[in-house]
């Protein structure tokens, strides 16, 4: 009987979706807030990347409350699985091929999540993709050698700095323009690697935020455990 | 759409819909999450084609990549990592 | 032969949705139901995108001064560039609580971290065990 219940439910649930999409053709009505966006964003905030307008410029608080539940669920996580005053079993130590390959791995995971991140108001790409690039390069050498302690202080350093700067420059945007999360400093030319106003920089904290948030996550899920197959 | 990305969407689309039953159905669980992964990676390809480059890079990092590093670190410390032989044995406890 | 590919994208996001909400509902164990939640969460972003692509459009990126007419929408897009990344925070989160949940009850399979929750609670509300309890209880009781 529940089972029988629930498929209905996903059954219904899937028919009242196709029902309200199966008349429509694709991006039709067209939507008017992204069409204004589309014809204004290059002119008033002068991102090649138009995703990046609308992520960092039009819809700026969103990002920062994105950043919050993030914050959010990654403490949660920290302070549920955080024990203290319990022995560390002494995990074993990858060999020397794996630590060797990790340490030279890691200075171009850093470059690659760098350019990722710099270069998010031209190409597809920006702080989170960039981030995430950032945290696997900060958790690889963990991985490889797991008697290694992760500086959860850095972290937490890296973290408080990133968030606290992108709220200063939206700040900064609400005392200079009025609003908060203006850009700044102007558009520059579209297309350069400095143009965009402050938009790279808002990207920059985005990605060493995402980065340290979601690499002090992994050490902590890694933690002292069981070990494979045991 | 042209021709051949229409025929590479619906293969995708049918790659996803297995992979998620796939993800319900088998029986050990790093299965599941490799199953999980692979449709991570087929949406991260679908949002390629339509048109949305920087969705399809966050999703094929973050659904492909650090979800599914995120799930193992979970199967391990639940005790429940069973490759091969070892995952025949019944019993979900250590 | 020019496929109709619309209705098609449409049901691979919807038969996600759907694959993720019946799993959820009728998965038993917790670590399925976390999985069967990230296939609802991946179905939902992609009806997302697919509500702002239109036939003809390209990326929503500007090379060399072309016009921005012809582009999709990039609102759907930036809500789930954010989307995917809180789920993968609202992930970890599922799977630290079902950590938690088995150092201190036990079992994490829906039957059986019902009977220890119950044990738990008859055992601090200070009741007597029913007698005839052939389940195991929490920790106490491997099977």
């Amino acid at each position: 009987m529940r089972r029988f219940t629930s498929l209905l439910f996903a059954g219904g649930l899937a028919f009242l979706l196709f029902s309200l999409v199966a008349t429509l053709d694709f991006g039709d009505p067209p939507m008017r807030i992204g069409s204004g966006i589309l014809a204004q964003a290059p002119a008033q905030v002068g991102t090649a990347n138009i995703v990046t307008a609308v992520v960092l410029a039009y819809r700026g608080i969103d990002t920062l409350g994105e950043l919050s539940i993030l914050f959010a669920a990654a403490t949660a996580a920290g302070l549920v699985l955080a024990r203290p005053g319990r022995a560390v079993s002494a995990p074993k130590p990858g060999g020397f091929v794996l630590r060797v390959g990790a340490d030279l791995l890691l200075p171009l995971l850093v470059v690659i999540g760098l350019y990722i991140i710099a270069h998010g108001h031209l190409t597809p790409g920006g702080g989170f993709q960039g981030g995430v690039i950032l945290a696997a390069a900060f958790f690889l050498p963990l991985l490889a050698s797991p008697g290694r302690e992760p500086t959860h202080a850095g972290l937490s350093l890296v973290e408080g700095l990133a968030g606290g700067g992108f709220i200063l420059i939206g700040l900064l945007a609400l005392w200079q323009e009025g609003a908060f999360l203006e850009p700044l400093l102007g558009t520059g030319q579209l297309g350069a690697l400095l143009s965009g106003g402050t938009l790279p920089l808002l990207y920059l904290a985005v990605g060493l935020k995402v980065g340290a948030e979601l690499s002090a996550l992994l050490a902590r899920l890694m933690g002292e455990g069981h070990d494979v197959g045991d | 759409m042209s021709e051949w990305q229409s025929w590479l969407a619906l293969l995708l689309i049918l790659i996803i819909l297995c992979s998620a039953l796939a993800v319900l159905l088998l029986k050990n669980h790093v299965a599941a999450v490799a199953a999980a992964s692979v449709v991570s990676l087929a949406l991260a390809v679908l949002f390629a084609l339509l048109r949305a480059p920087d969705v399809a890079m966050t999703e094929a990092a973050v659904g492909a990549g650090l979800s599914s590093l995120i799930l193992a670190f979970g199967l391990r410390r639940l005790g429940l990592w069973r490759i091969g032989a070892e995952a025949q044995e019944k019993g979900e406890d250590d | 032969m020019m496929l109709a590919i619309e209705p098609i994208l449409y049901a691979g996001a919807i038969g996600l949705i759907a694959i993720g909400v019946a799993g959820m509902a009728l998965s038993r164990h917790g670590f399925r139901i976390v999985l069967a939640l990230a296939l609802a969460e991946a179905g939902a972003n992609l009806l997302l995108v697919l509500g702002g692509f239109r036939e003809g459009g390209v990326a929503p990126i500007l090379v060399g001064g072309g016009n921005t007419a012809s582009m999709v929408d990039p609102v759907p897009q930036a809500m789930v560039l954010t989307a995917i990344v809180i789920g993968v925070g609202v992930q970890a989160l599922a799977i630290a609580l079902l950590i938690q949940v088995k150092e201190h009850l036990g079992p994490i399979d829906r039957q059986g971290l019902r009977d220890a929750m119950e044990a738990d609670i008859d055992r601090h509300a200070g009741l007597p065990l029913p007698e005839s309890l052939d389940r195991p209880l929490s920790r106490e009781g491997e099977r």
